[in-house]
């Protein structure tokens, strides 16, 4: 654990137990998934129990627990992106990495999940992968793209 | 007041009209999301070099603006004042339009709007359809004010209604002016905000607490980004209405909850925030009135459940979004127990306005007389997002009252591609799906309710004869599943016995039973939910059973999903307009596909995965889904 990086987190939102959540949002990005370590010592910082925590982390969508990969493709599944076939992308790159929506590569590369609407809707599907967008993704531009990505 | 914190205000807008003044023209290009993920950016910055090079930097002025709302075109830019719009441009086209539009005084006509029956360029901006039937209030900056520049706001009246309140208007004024207006509120709700603002003022007369504002920006309901654009577009119309909103009731705190996916829209609230701050029309001592008012902000983590009140303030606690039974309201006891007023983005931009011009000229908009009674219609405008199966995608402002074909032919262009239309979605996940029969109706928030639909907070989804109407209800059902926070029973496991039902019609298991089944949960669902999302949650599958029983019946009796979209009930085959190219074959991830060159090729039907990529691939439409 990056004890420097996490007082600082804590610093930034001044031990407010009222910004629990952006707490953790900060230990989420700076670690792509929320340590156990980490956790317990944002709980014992803060003064709350860990529990809260832990129920924040798992309502939320923007948490893990799980590492992600190196690389998050995250297909919109709002209504727009459905209606124009979103839910064929979604499979086409489960397929073609071989794993389930929601998990990660074995190597570590590529993390595959379905997110709520992004508010881009003219150019659905939408697709972004590392905060990248990529618009109006047909199941068989996905090979393309992951080529694009594997590399870097 | 202070006269000199009003003079530097007039400063402030005349310097910076005398130095717009001193340009020939403004290029205003579109740096909304939209158009950014088209790369906006580069164009603004493509155009600015090209100036450069041919010596015109002096005479032109480049700004990057908010969502222009045409978001189907982009990038986009304006030629201002003359209103010449240009579309789809990328960063080799500037040149051409440096040199031939500003420098020889010809349009170019390849990158004009052209009309979508006639094929015709129209060049100026205010005479294409998509704009000329709306009315911009909450918009009224779109396209005009650099978000990111106080100083172009303040030219075009920001903080102008701030200041007249402040000047001569009391608290109570304010409310009744709000009142009259007839407002209701823009996050779905429909709750007119002046009674809101009223009980508030009681609630903290009677418990002499001090009370709480809160701007709600989570906007979670999918296919839906009027407030987005709002924020990204004129931060300062929503920051502005919270001051007003502030001084009403008397508060001196307020927050903005706003989703951490909108990364341009928090950065553009910020500065806007500190801005605002140095021009002192936030923070201590608002233009020297003595009235103080600041605003923080809270991120969402991400739960569509916090666009409810309740559950948005309990996660403003730092704690899970959870609502909670509504017997004590917000206005008495919302945020740590204090009185609190919760408005949503659209409404707070939509209040200078109010006061600025009169409560009595807002409620002239719109439907029904709401003069006496708020509740005895839809005054004003409402701002939608126009998605899905339609032409002219993007952000569109109109006035209450206007009738749903309007909106989806005359602005929204129709249907791409000569399909049939079949369905208009309106009010998120827990609104209703609307059919070709009720278009005539008049978009308000009772007509709305009345059909079996709502308002919601404004995304219009727009589906063709290729959507299957039993696959949306799933559809909603799945994501209301996944929201619903599990605090009450009737929401959690209504919702997953709702899926469940759906998901076996879809799968070519169903019974006419179910149908019925669906009814009654429906019902219970409703009467016995906690909050709104439970309890409005049945509206889709409801609406789609009353409207669309028929594509119901063929996916229980004929084992048929008429619209080609549920994947156990159909099947894959190429018709004889095949070419042989061999395409769809080399694309096929399982190799069901087989033929000679330049001859009809066949799909194994037992290897098919139903992946779509045969279809996807295919130039020549020769496969067909049924």
């Amino acid at each position: 654990m990056n004890r420097d990086l996490i007082d600082g987190i804590l610093a930034k939102w001044k031990h407010d137990p009222d910004y629990a959540i952006e707490i953790l949002q900060d230990v989420q990005d700076a670690y792509r998934h929320l340590p156990g370590d980490v956790v317990m010592y944002v709980a014992d910082t803060l003064a709350i129990p860990v529990g809260r925590l832990y129920h924040i982390g798992s309502f939320f969508k923007a948490f893990t627990f799980e590492p992600r990969g190196r690389h998050v493709i995250q297909v919109c599944m709002g209504t727009a992106c459905h209606v124009k076939g979103a839910g064929k992308v979604l499979e086409a790159f489960s397929r073609e990495l071989d794993v389930p929506e929601g998990k990660t590569t074995a190597d570590g590369l590529f993390t595959v999940e379905a997110v709520r609407c992004l508010g881009c809707c003219a150019l659905t599907p939408i697709v972004t992968i590392d905060n990248e967008l990529h618009g109006e993704v047909t199941p068989s531009k996905v090979k393309k793209i992951i080529k694009a990505y594997k590399g870097r | 007041m202070s006269d000199t914190a009003m003079k530097t205000l007039a400063l402030t807008a005349s310097q910076h009209q005398t130095r717009l003044a001193g340009y020939k023209g403004l290029l205003m290009v579109c740096t909304g999301t939209g158009c950014v993920s088209a790369d906006a950016f580069s164009v603004r910055d493509g155009v600015r070099a090209a100036l450069a090079k041919h010596g015109l930097d002096d005479k032109y002025l480049v700004i990057g603006t908010g969502c222009n709302g045409f978001c189907a075109m982009g990038p986009i830019m304006v030629v201002q004042p003359d209103g010449i719009f240009y579309e789809r441009l990328d960063a080799n086209t500037l040149e051409r339009i440096v040199t031939e539009h500003l420098r020889d005084g010809q349009y170019v006509e390849d990158y004009l709007h052209k009309d979508l029956s006639t094929g015709l360029p129209i060049p100026l901006m205010k005479d294409i359809p998509f704009f000329s039937k709306q009315l911009l209030l909450a918009l009224r900056n779109k396209g005009i004010v650099d978000p990111d520049d106080i100083s172009s706001a303040i030219a075009r009246g920001a903080y102008s209604s701030l200041h007249k309140i402040l000047a001569g208007m009391t608290p109570a004024d304010v409310v009744n002016d709000i009142k009259r207006s007839g407002i209701r509120g823009r996050g779905g709700g429909g709750f007119p905000a002046g009674v809101k603002w009223e009980s508030c003022v009681k609630a903290v007369q009677k418990t002499g607490l001090e009370p709480v504002l809160v701007c709600n920006a989570d906007e979670g309901d999918p296919g839906a980004f009027m407030d987005r654009s709002i924020i990204e577009t004129d931060p300062h119309a929503v920051l502005e209405g919270m001051c007003i909103g502030a001084y009403a009731i008397g508060a001196k705190e307020g927050y903005i909850y706003i989703r951490k996916e909108y990364p341009l829209a928090l950065k553009r609230l910020d500065a806007a925030l500190n801005q605002a701050r140095a021009h002192n029309v936030l923070g201590d001592n608002i233009l020297g009135s003595g009235f103080s008012f600041d605003i923080k902000f809270h991120r969402g983590a991400g739960a569509f459940v916090c666009g409810e009140s309740t559950a948005l303030m309990a996660s403003m606690e730092g704690r899970v979004g959870e609502p909670r039974a509504k017997y004590i309201h917000n206005v008495e006891s919302g945020y740590k127990n204090r009185p609190t007023v919760l408005n949503n983005v659209e409404t707070w931009a939509n209040i200078p306005l109010i006061i600025g011009q009169g409560g009595a000229w807002f409620a002239s908009i719109g439907t029904g007389d709401v003069s006496q009674n708020p509740w005895n219609g839809s005054s004003g405008t409402k701002v939608f997002s126009l998605v899905g199966n339609i032409n002219n995608t993007g952000l569109v402002e109109v006035p209450m009252g206007i009738s749903l074909r309007e909106i989806i032919y005359d602005i929204g262009g129709g249907i791409p591609g000569g399909r049939a239309f079949k369905a208009v979605q309106t009010g998120g996940p827990s609104g209703g799906c609307i059919p070709e029969s009720l278009l005539d109706l008049p978009v308000d928030f009772d007509s709305l309710t009345k059909v079996g639909s709502m308002m919601g907070s404004g995304g219009m989804i727009v589906m063709d004869d290729r959507t299957c109407m039993v696959d949306v209800a799933k559809y909603f059902i799945d994501f209301l599943k996944d929201e619903s926070c599990g605090k009450c029973t009737p929401c959690r496991e209504g919702c997953i016995a709702l899926s469940e039902i759906l998901g076996r019609i879809t799968a070519g298991e169903g019974t006419m039973e179910m149908l019925t089944e669906l009814e009654d949960l429906c019902a219970t669902m409703a009467a016995a939910s906690l909050c709104q999302l439970g309890a409005t949650a049945p509206n889709p599958v409801l609406s789609t059973l009353k409207y669309f029983r028929h594509e119901y019946e063929a996916h229980v009796h004929d084992r048929r999903c008429p619209a080609g979209v549920c994947k156990a009930l159909i099947t894959y085959s190429i018709n004889e307009k095949c070419t042989g190219c061999h395409v769809c074959a080399v694309q096929c991830p399982v190799k069901a596909i087989s033929g000679q060159p330049k001859a009809l090729h066949t799909i194994d039907v037992a290897t098919c995965i139903k992946c779509g990529i045969c279809a996807d691939v295919c130039k020549f439409a020769a496969v067909t889904v049924e």
